[in-house]
């Protein structure tokens, strides 16, 4: 049989199962709200590694890069002594303004601060910078208030930790370890990292915590992307140096990893596990739909339509309902979820990540992809059953 | 060599029920010559649904050889079959077997949708057969706002449409009151005569099998007797 008559078949057998649809309502909708439900919870979940991720990468710039000890994965293991931090802002690449180097010694300790609403206690990093940070970092912005002034218990609350924990509102003052701080700004970071964070003058944090002049991390912005290279090799090079320089956006990209993998392999194990139900259910659906329409397909197959556009034709409904879930399910996640703002733990700070749900038109289109796998699975073992199905047998059956 | 549309040769069908072995068809052979109306009788369970089917392609033969006109059934595949079917054979049903779904003329259609022809030649033939049937006036009626008599009309105006030389009748007027039974009778007789097809038609009914040429009874698993007409 030629390709195009074949799918001529196929289109009148599809056309007339379609229409008997009404009649067999019930099983098909099961079947698509079961689809529904696994392309859901599948999106949502991949939803929440997705915009994990992209909180942490675009945390940091290619423009902007980290130093650290040698041999540290977070800036919680490194240590620098204060006259590391003036041979890296005096390296090759970095940038200058008017003002000096591009430059941010950095030191951060963990502070607590109620949750709202729960009021739990959550971890909090407290960021001690120097005055370029805020030329340095993303595009950090002042919303509220102003910027903390040197030498005073001063801080500013990033938007996201402001809306996510209690006690940050502007003129508040909160006491850690005895020592009193004041919150006197609220800032922006084009939704980065930064925002999840409180910052306060390094100087200060150095003095109540008896950190000497150490810091854990430097931060500089470079002249351009390329000038990395040289820059790393300037500081590697340097033989009263022992540290290591990675371009900020690796080092926030690193440190998403394993989260991420974590929280995508979860979704990926309950997506599957809910999709074994789907499929079943569909294969139900569909062996109940064939064997309502036994004497339709036996009449057919008896006017001499072939048995593969019987097959085919079980195959495409079983495909458009996946489809139909597919598509309803990712809308609903996207509709349900998309920015939905939520805090984690970044297992390698051990501290609050504010991120928000990142339903992705790439995430849809998994689950609907997903969903059409399912589909034709749970059609596939109907469809053969429906083309095997004795003719004779099927049309003495009243 | 002899040139009867239908050859059926020792043919043998038998069917399993759990350890049961039921031996439907013994070694039964027929001819039918082209233009011929048969009807077959015979008592219910006798095997003439099974006959039919399998001079239609619907089954297949436990053991034997069934030729219709130059093809040899039991040579072609499955697929091969059914577009032999398409182009050679009617079915008429006794409960009629449209699909509800469809209008009369739809369900007229559907055989033609397996040929090449266009839109307007199929509007053409559907016409025609409706006519020939005398539902001209139903062609938009669904199964379920026709009566028995004229859903069964449709089922004749579907086997006819492709214009095949067989038509295989099984027990078309059983399910019929006496009035309507006539009519397709007198359709079936019709198209025999007027429009040279050779009919093969199962039924219960004395009545109906007196309009056929000649008339076999077909009794365990062989036809035990014959008479003409
Ligand atoms: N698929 C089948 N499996 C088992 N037995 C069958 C099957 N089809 C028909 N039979 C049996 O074969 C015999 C002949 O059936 P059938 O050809 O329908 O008889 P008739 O049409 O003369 O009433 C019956 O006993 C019937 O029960
Ligand atoms: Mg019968």
């Amino acid at each position: 049989m030629r390709p195009l008559r074949l799918l001529h078949q196929v289109g009148v057998v599809t056309q007339l199962s379609l229409r008997t649809i009404p009649q067999r309502l019930a099983p098909v909708l099961v079947a698509i709200v079961g689809m529904a439900g696994v392309v859901g919870v599948f999106v949502a979940v991949l939803s929440i590694a997705e915009g994990f991720r992209d909180t942490m990468d675009s945390a940091g710039s290619a423009e902007v890069a980290m130093v650290m000890r040698a041999g540290s994965d977070t800036e919680m293991s490194s240590f620098l002594r204060g006259e590391d931090a003036r041979l890296v802002a005096d390296a090759p690449g970095v940038a200058h303004d008017a003002r000096g180097a591009l430059s941010s010694a950095e030191l951060f300790v963990v502070v607590d601060l109620p949750k709202k609403g729960s009021g739990t206690p959550a971890n909090v990093p407290l960021r001690g910078v120097q005055e370029a940070a805020f030329r340095v970092h993303g595009k950090p912005r002042m919303i509220e208030g102003r910027i903390f002034e040197r030498g005073r218990n001063e801080l500013i609350a990033g938007a996201a930790a402001a809306a996510q924990f209690d006690g940050l509102d502007v003129g508040t003052t909160i006491t850690w370890n005895g020592n009193p701080w004041t919150v006197v700004g609220v800032f922006t970071a084009d939704s980065g990292l930064a925002e999840g964070e409180l910052w306060c003058d390094l100087r200060v944090l150095q003095g109540l915590y008896r950190r000497g002049n150490s810091v854990q991390s430097v931060t500089v912005r470079l002249d351009s992307p390329e000038a990395f290279e040289a820059f790393k090799s300037a500081l590697h090079d340097d033989p009263r140096l022992n540290v290591k320089a990675l371009r900020a956006s690796d080092y926030y990209a690193q440190q998403s990893q394993a989260l991420v993998a974590i929280i995508t392999g979860l979704g990926y194990l309950v997506a599957l596990m809910m999709a074994v139900g789907a499929v079943f259910g569909a294969l139900n659906t569909m062996y109940s739909a064939v064997a309502s329409r036994a004497r339709e397909i036996a009449i057919l197959r008896a006017l001499g339509f072939s048995a593969l556009a019987v097959v085919v034709s079980v195959l495409v409904e079983a495909f458009l309902i996946g489809l139909v879930g597919g598509i309803t399910g990712g809308l609903g996640a996207y509709l349900l979820f998309n920015g939905y703002q939520a805090a984690t733990l970044n297992f390698q700070s051990f501290s609050q990540v504010v991120f928000t749900f990142a339903v992705t038109s790439s995430l849809v289109q998994q689950g609907i992809a997903c969903a059409l796998l399912m589909g034709l699975a749970g059609g596939l073992f109907p469809a053969v059953r429906a083309a095997r199905l004795p003719v004779a047998t099927a049309l003495r059956g009243l | 060599m002899n040139d009867a549309l239908v050859q059926v040769r020792e043919v043998h069908k038998v069917y399993h029920r759990g350890s049961e072995r039921i031996d439907v068809l013994d070694g039964l052979s027929l001819e039918v010559p082209e233009g011929e109306f048969l009807a077959l009788m015979g008592p219910s369970g006798s095997g003439k649904t099974t006959l039919l089917n399998l001079i239609g392609g619907l089954d297949t033969p436990s053991a034997g050889e069934i030729v219709v006109g130059r093809s040899s059934l039991g040579t072609l595949s499955s697929a091969s079959l059914a577009s032999w079917r398409a182009g050679h054979v009617g079915f008429i049903f006794q409960f009629y077997n449209l699909l509800p779904v469809l209008s009369a003329e739809a369900n007229v259609e559907l055989p033609l949708l397996l040929t090449r022809l266009g839109r307007s030649d199929r509007r053409q033939r559907v016409a025609t057969a409706l006519e020939i049937v005398g539902l001209s006036d139903r062609a938009k009626h669904y199964p379920r706002q026709l009566s028995g008599g004229q859903e069964q009309r449709v089922g004749i105006a579907r086997a006819l449409v492709t214009d095949p030389t067989l038509l295989l009748c099984d027990e078309p007027t059983g399910d019929l009151d006496r009035v309507s039974a006539e009519e397709i009778l007198d359709l079936l007789e019709e198209l025999s005569r007027e429009h040279g097809k050779t009919i093969i038609m199962v039924t219960h009914d004395p009545a109906a099998a007196a309009r056929a040429s000649r008339v076999l009874h077909l009794d365990k698993g062989r036809l035990s007797r014959e008479s003409g007409t």
